[in-house]
């Protein structure tokens, strides 16, 4: 079988290209999402503030409620009634702290974004495949190459986990990163279809690379949620202080900061552990490939600096004084430092893990 | 005078409990992550050592200051020692006290019922009433909630809670997250003691082999040499190699990166020790070979032209590959042939190798592709006195055979008084002027560049490393819970569960579990009620709504 390699790279660049078409268009559609959540709070009461950090997040509560807007119950009920039993026992009094969460509300245009989102997630895909079946390798080698392949993940991991949890609230704050990477990516890192230096051609490069592309993908969109959580605690402090926030009612259908926090915290509590593995995976690389496990090269500091942010982060939030809004400012430092990893790394400094291509 | 005693002890401890603590353990994080960065920005003498000089040419006076602040060696600076080496005080210092109270956790038993249960942060309680039926025998079924917890992976004790007439259960489980917290811990710890011993006891050097060439692994075959504090000539095994072939290949279709490196494949034959049996190994750039304790990697290749001189006299007084160094991407190589051994005068050649020469308009030859296509050697010569060794070869001062020292030497001049210059091409022969000899380009050989590195540390620094990712998963996963039940006879026939959860950080699934750990006690008491003394934890019952439930 003959495979027409130019062809396929061809079709790789028109995938790629219709993919980011997609992508804005769900954006938009993310976007027309969040501000009619905003004018749906405005009508509805907006209880979200109330709920404290009991705030109990489960498959059930997420559950949309059809028709219904976002309201937040918060229940500490002490009911006393009757109710008979299966056997014939009664049920005399029940008490319990109950919290459910938010309930997002249904809405046209998120769905509409979903879908979109998917559609351009599998165009993508056949994008970053044409490109592989058309050098015989793994598509990331070269910065054009990851950077393609690593907002692939970034989408990818977020439909995952719109497949368990309604986060689709987070939409922009994914689709939007995604489509500027992708945009970086065709506009300044473009590089020809090639085959590896021989010091990249290894079984590692799979694993290495794929599971920090996770990894950087988890951070992203936990970057994301600590962005709202510091947004959505900045409008819960200026409600507290009496004063009505103006700008960004969208937030009011957002889950509370506390949820938020909670939920970015998840997000990095999975990640920390495959960027640790990332890092000790790149270590037995680079034994096999250079004869030593770590040399400080550039791209090993800051994979290491990468390391010890987060580190510090799951660190400050078991620190009193530190837990809360302060911790996600070292998010912020932990995905400044991720980011620098993977663009101004390669872009300048020199070392063994050039690659960029970019000339 | 009454002295003051001075509150050492106490100050210590105090300073003791500041070092140990997490805020510090924070601090000093944040400062870890932060003196690594220069590391990167600055070129470092040990990684890059060339750039370092280009550095310190082009920054005459910041270059000193800086040195001397230690930024050209950022991972063995004082203050980036200072900051990892508090850090890893900081660390024993929490871990065994941590490690200590954790054990006897272990050992005991799981933790009584507080004295206000409905004071923590999970709690509920329902009261049931059979309906007439005599109540259920809280024992039985707290039997039904043991063995479910059991089955979860709660350890248990019986604790009635206080209150005489009740029965009860404490429950604990998730033990293993601090168990794989302070492996995690420790593993660093490990890591770190490792890497420290691997500075006393590993080596490390490189060696420059022409096709065709042996080599023996005795300090005099290294060109550069770099042992751990605790090594010396005797820890060098002595295995030999041979190399008998290398193949390199490289892009050559693709217009924009023609001549990209893509493949280094050398074959060798290797001997463990003089008795050893030979054997044959292949090496690639991602896959070194292990002989007798160390590893052999692939680090380089280049061209050895073999270059014959017969001087004046007409006797060949040098015939070998003189390995030249590649300076660009398209392996245009410089290099040096020395001839003491040339009379009447000694004659030394410096000049450039050009894999795939093409005559360019301004710049003369130049080589555009790394493949040996059309080689050519552009030689200049230079003659000096024996007498005086002007070569300077014999004074003892060891010098690169890279490089010609040609203070004392005279260039030899052509015929239109510019310097001789020789172009040739494999079999061709040029006379140097002044009756100095002749120079013959025989033909080509590749030479690899050798890095040989032995490690012994390498398998203690590995298993840390994995022991730290198998205590990561357990520490950022697995949940720490409690769980206590109380069952007391409530008015006439009435029977009052409590069950209260407590965790430790945040814990969405809590709630769930204490609803779940409820609905399987009321279940049991509904069924002792109705005389079903096996208790299944059947359905849960119905409650009035209050209670969310999930699947
Ligand atoms: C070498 C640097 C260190 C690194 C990379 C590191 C990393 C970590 C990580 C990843 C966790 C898990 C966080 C979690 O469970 O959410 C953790 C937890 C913890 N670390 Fe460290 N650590 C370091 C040094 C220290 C030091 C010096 C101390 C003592 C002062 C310390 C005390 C703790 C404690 C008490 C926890 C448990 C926190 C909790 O319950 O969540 N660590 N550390």
């Amino acid at each position: 079988m003959t495979v027409d390699r130019t062809a396929l790279a061809e079709w790789s660049n028109v995938l790629v290209d219709s993919a980011i078409l997609i992508y804005a268009i769900a954006l938009l559609a993310f976007g027309v999402d969040l501000s009619g959540r905003g004018r749906r709070a405005d009508q509805g009461s907006s209880a979200v503030a109330g709920a404290d950090a009991e705030a109990e997040v489960t498959g059930a509560a997420v559950a949309p409620v059809a028709g219904g807007s976002a309201v937040a119950t918060v229940e500490h009920a002490a009911g006393s009634g009757t109710t008979t039993t299966a056997t014939t026992t009664t049920v005399i009094t029940t008490t319990a702290h109950v919290v459910t969460a938010t309930v997002p509300a249904r809405s046209r245009a998120a769905g509409i974004a979903v879908s979109l989102t998917w559609l351009a997630f599998l165009v993508h895909l056949a994008g970053v495949l044409a490109r592989g079946l058309s050098i015989g390798r793994v598509p990331w080698a070269n910065m054009y190459e990851f950077s393609v392949a690593g907002a692939l993940v970034v989408t990818g991991v977020f439909l995952a986990i719109l497949l368990r949890r309604d986060l689709r609230y987070l939409g922009s704050f994914v689709v939007g990163p995604v489509l500027l990477v992708l945009g970086l990516a065709v506009t300044a890192f473009y590089t020809e279809a090639a085959q590896l230096v021989p010091a990249l051609d290894s079984y590692w490069l799979l694993i290495h690379v794929s599971v920090a592309f996770v990894a950087a993908a988890l951070f992203t969109i936990g970057f994301s949620v600590s962005v709202l959580h510091l947004l959505q605690h900045r409008r819960e402090l200026a409600r507290l202080l009496g004063r009505a926030p103006a700008r960004g009612r969208f937030l009011d259908t957002l889950p509370p900061s506390a949820e938020l926090e909670l939920l970015a915290y998840r997000l990095h509590v999975v990640a920390f552990p495959l960027w640790t593995f990332t890092v000790v995976v790149g270590a037995v690389w680079a034994d096999a490939a250079w004869g030593r496990y770590w040399g400080w090269d550039p791209k090993e500091v800051w994979s290491f600096v990468v390391w010890v942010v987060y580190a510090a982060y799951l660190h400050a939030r078991a620190t009193r004084g530190w837990a809360g809004t302060r911790s996600a400012y070292l998010v912020f430092a932990g995905f400044g430092c991720l980011v620098f990893n993977f663009v101004g790394v390669n872009l300048l400094f020199s070392g063994l893990h050039s690659y960029s291509g970019v000339g | 005078m009454t002295r003051v005693p001075l509150p050492v002890p106490g100050v210590l401890r105090w300073g003791w409990r500041q070092l140990t603590s997490m805020r510090t353990a924070l601090l000093l994080l944040m400062l870890l992550a932060v003196a690594a960065v220069p590391g990167s920005v600055f070129p470092q003498r040990r990684s890059d050592p060339a750039r370092l000089a280009d550095f310190l040419a082009e920054h005459p006076s910041a270059g000193p200051v800086l040195d001397r602040l230690g930024f050209f060696d950022v991972y063995a600076s004082p203050w980036f020692s200072a900051i990892y080496l508090l850090l890893f005080v900081s660390l024993v210092g929490c871990l065994v006290p941590r490690t200590r109270r954790h054990l006897r956790e272990v050992r005991a038993a799981p933790p009584r019922l507080p004295r206000r249960p409905d004071r923590l942060p999970v709690y509920r309680t329902v009261t049931l009433d059979p309906g007439g039926a005599p109540p259920a025998d809280p024992d039985a079924v707290l039997a039904v909630a043991r063995a479910d917890l059991r089955r979860r992976r709660y350890r248990t004790r019986p604790d009635p809670g206080g209150l005489a007439a009740a029965r009860g259960l404490a429950a604990e489980r998730g033990l293993l997250a601090e168990t794989g917290n302070l492996v995690f811990h420790l593993s660093l710890l490990a890591m770190l003691v490792s890497v420290a011993a691997s500075s006393l006891v590993a080596w490390a050097g490189q060696a420059l082999v022409v096709v065709g060439d042996g080599f023996a692994n005795t300090l005099p075959m290294y060109d550069s040499f770099r042992p751990g504090t605790r090594v010396d000539a005797a820890d060098l095994r002595p295995f030999s190699l041979t190399l008998d072939d290398l193949q390199v290949r490289f892009e050559e279709n693709l217009p924009s990166q023609l001549g990209a490196p893509r493949e280094f494949r050398a074959d060798l034959t290797v001997r463990d020790g003089p008795e050893a049996n030979p054997r044959r190994e292949r090496l690639e750039v991602n896959h070194p070979v292990s002989v007798a304790g160390a590893r052999i990697f692939l680090v380089g290749n280049g061209y050895a032209p073999v270059i014959t001189v017969r001087d004046g006299e007409g006797g060949v007084a040098h015939s070998g590959a003189v390995p030249f160094l590649p300076m660009d991407g398209q392996y245009t190589s410089r290099g040096v042939v020395k001839v003491p051994d040339a009379r009447p005068r000694q004659v030394a050649l410096t000049g450039f190798l050009l894999p795939t020469a093409v005559l360019d308009p301004d710049r003369g030859p130049v080589s555009v592709f790394p493949e040996a296509r059309s080689p050519r050697l552009v030689l200049t010569a230079f003659a000096g006195d024996p007498g005086q060794d002007d070569l300077g070869l014999d004074d003892g001062v060891a010098r690169s055979v890279y490089v010609l020292d040609d203070s004392r030497l005279t260039r030899l001049l052509g015929a239109d008084g510019e310097p001789a210059r020789m172009q040739l091409a494999p079999g061709q022969t040029a006379t140097l002027p002044d009756g100095a000899g002749t120079v013959t380009f025989d033909g080509l050989r590749r030479y690899a560049v050798l890095d040989i590195r032995s490690d012994p540390t390498r398998s203690a620094v590995l298993v840390s490393a994995l022991a730290m990712f198998a205590g990561l998963l357990p520490s950022l996963f697995v949940r720490r819970r409690r769980i206590w039940i109380r069952v007391a006879p409530g008015q006439g026939s009435r029977t009052v569960v409590e069950v209260a959860g407590l965790a430790r950080g945040e814990d969405v699934g809590l709630p769930r579990e204490v609803t779940r750990v409820l609905d399987v006690v009321s279940a049991a008491v509904s069924a002792g009620a109705a005389g079903d003394a096996t208790g299944r934890a059947g359905a849960p019952t119905g409650d009035s709504g209050s209670v969310p439930r999930e699947g």
